[in-house]
């Protein structure tokens, strides 16, 4: 099958306003909100075939498909949705949304604040990842769909789909989490507050009220991408994309002055982009929502204990250069599940596209992933 | 399916918690599943044999088992099933004490090397066994670790494993002589085992 026969096409995200307010896991309460909302596929008469696509950190609602026929890029997971993908459109009926506290369209701290009339800011509440999945359930609800046939995601997005497998059982008939963890190393959260720090210590951070003041800490937010992006990329893969090449000078005797290596061009320009396109508060919120989140928290740390509702049939996948969230951190879970008696499939990819790669086109990924989906019965 | 596998079948009990150690596409896991309704787990090292057993709506887990297997807990699993694959293992000694450990019961299935075809190959023409079942050369060959009926009872023992019965499969011809000469005329062998007084 082409590219072409493969894109579920040109797609158009919508708005769904909640006013019911909701009670936040950090106490406080959201009065109401929006959400960024794109699906793709048909909802089926019994309702059996929805799917809940959970972006990472910097993803959002538009996980397939263009919004213009021009677009260059399509959504952040176009390799895994359309027709004959893993998540086939001709099968299941897709629901990505972009999470509370974004800044692609659902309410966040670049929002306007109804009670002050101005932006959030750092006075958006700290959202946590069991406020995702009451805020999916809810946009679920609004849309028909009161048990997913799966709930699938990396990373960040994979750890919403193991709140979702603990938090409502009876709610998700399939689990898939790819790269992700029970909970964050110390290693992984220093990472983040390299991140943190690299944004609030720009001077145009304004302690976070930089939207008012008209200003934008885009050095940080560009610093703190770098790092950031850096860790999602092995050295080998790194080795095979850049190795030693220049993007401009040479080492040519008395030429060396402006030597600039494709490495450092690239993240530079990943960062310079990043700053433009995502927002500093955002960054800060998601990043904290990865370092508080602990599957076992309500369990006393006991991983086994909380897998032990869980009714999904779980699929867990790690990728064999992934340092930032290593296969031992899926491991753990694959372990506690085995542990806990419950249905569940692992493999460790091998590859050299380090934590991104559950994002990049591989085929042993995809075709299990495809197979495994094939047995989600709708 | 392979015939030491059908020889397994009547011997897990229906409902039970099935790990399959090697569990290459998840055909045999399919059918005692279908067959037997059992809730089964394979672990597979093949990339593509983890996406042939997912297709059939097998759990699989990637895992060497050769690297340890204390992530199943004792008594965990009814039966625990390594068929055809003891003698690819680098310890085949730790993998059966860690078998009836993990399992209630174990079941074992290996080719015999002490079939008197294997015999006449290295005794009359002094080399290596070759043959439709066992086609590797001795130099490239994931089978690493042969062994007789005999040297696997006495490895039980050693290990103070328990044989609760055995079934030596041949073919049709040797069936007769299997009975009375196991040693020499089984072709596969098919043991039940399990840990010393469990």
């Amino acid at each position: 099958m082409d590219a072409v026969a493969q894109s579920v096409g040109v797609v158009t995200p919508f708005i769904e306003r909640f006013d019911e307010p909701l009670p936040l896991a950090c106490g406080r309460t959201l009065e109401g909100y929006s959400l960024m909302v794109e699906t793709y596929g048909e909802l089926n008469a019994t309702q059996s075939n929805a799917v809940l696509i959970c972006h990472a950190l910097s993803g959002n609602h538009h996980a397939a498909g263009r919004h213009h026929e021009s677009d260059k890029k399509p959504g952040w997971w176009d390799v895994a949705i359309g027709p004959g993908k893993p998540i086939d459109t001709r099968r299941f009926f897709v629901v990505s949304v972009n999470n509370l506290g974004g800044c692609d369209g659902s309410t966040g701290p670049s929002s306007i604040n109804p009670q002050t009339n101005t932006p959030w800011g750092p006075d958006f509440p700290v959202i946590q990842v069991s406020d995702w999945v009451e805020s999916q359930r809810r946009l679920g609800e609004r849309l028909g769909i009161t048990q997913w046939a799966a709930v699938v995601g990396g990373s960040l997005g994979g750890m919403q789909a193991l709140q979702w497998a603990v938090s409502h059982p009876n709610n998700v008939r399939h689990c898939a989490a790819f790269a992700c963890a029970s909970k964050l190393t110390a290693q992984n959260i220093a990472f983040n507050e390299i991140a943190r720090h690299a944004i609030v210590t720009d001077p145009e951070w304004q302690n976070g009220y930089y939207q008012k003041d008209d200003k934008l800490p885009a050095r940080g937010l560009a610093l703190a991408r770098m790092v950031g992006h850096l860790t999602y990329m092995s050295a080998d893969g790194m080795s095979d994309k850049f190795g030693r090449e220049l993007r401009e000078g040479s080492f040519t005797a008395n030429a060396d002055e402006g030597v600039v290596f494709q490495v450092e061009s690239y993240l530079r320009y990943q960062g310079a982009q990043f700053s433009t396109r995502f927002d500093a508060n955002t960054y800060v919120l998601m990043t904290r929502a990865l370092d508080y989140f602990d599957i076992a928290t309500n369990h006393g740390g006991v991983l086994e204990a909380a897998m032990a509702d869980i009714q999904a049939r779980m699929l867990i996948m790690s990728f064999s250069s992934d340092w930032r969230f290593s296969p031992a951190r899926s491991r753990e879970l694959v372990d506690a599940l085995v542990k806990a008696g419950k249905a569940v499939t692992y493999a460790d990819i091998e590859t050299d596209g380090g934590h991104d790669a559950f994002l990049l086109d591989d085929r042993h990924y995809l075709s299990l992933f495809s197979a495994w989906m094939q047995q989600v019965h709708i | 399916m392979r015939y030491d596998l059908t020889h397994i079948i009547p011997w897990v009990a229906e409902g039970s918690r099935v790990l399959d150690l090697g569990c290459g596409n998840g055909e045999f896991l399919r059918e005692l599943q279908d067959a037997r309704g059992v809730s089964g787990l394979g672990l597979e090292l093949d990339a593509d044999n983890l996406v042939a057993a997912a297709g059939r709506g097998i759990d699989v887990i990637q895992q060497d088992m050769d690297k340890g297997l204390s992530n199943f807990s004792d008594q965990s699993f009814d039966t625990v099933v390594l068929a055809h694959a003891l003698q690819v293992l680098h310890r085949p000694h730790r993998v059966l004490t860690d078998m009836v450990r993990i399992g209630r019961e174990a079941i074992v299935t290996f080719p015999n090397f002490g079939h008197w075809r294997c015999r006449i190959h290295l005794g009359l023409k002094g080399q290596m066994p070759v043959s439709r079942v066992l086609p590797y050369s001795w130099y490239d060959t994931p089978n690493i670790h042969f062994c007789t009926l005999k040297d696997f009872e006495a490895l039980c023992s050693e290990l103070r494993i328990d044989i609760v019965a055995k079934d030596i499969v041949t073919t049709s011809s040797q069936r007769r002589l299997a009975r009375w000469l196991p040693n020499l005329f089984g072709v596969t062998a098919v043991y039940r085992i399990r840990r010393n007084g469990a």
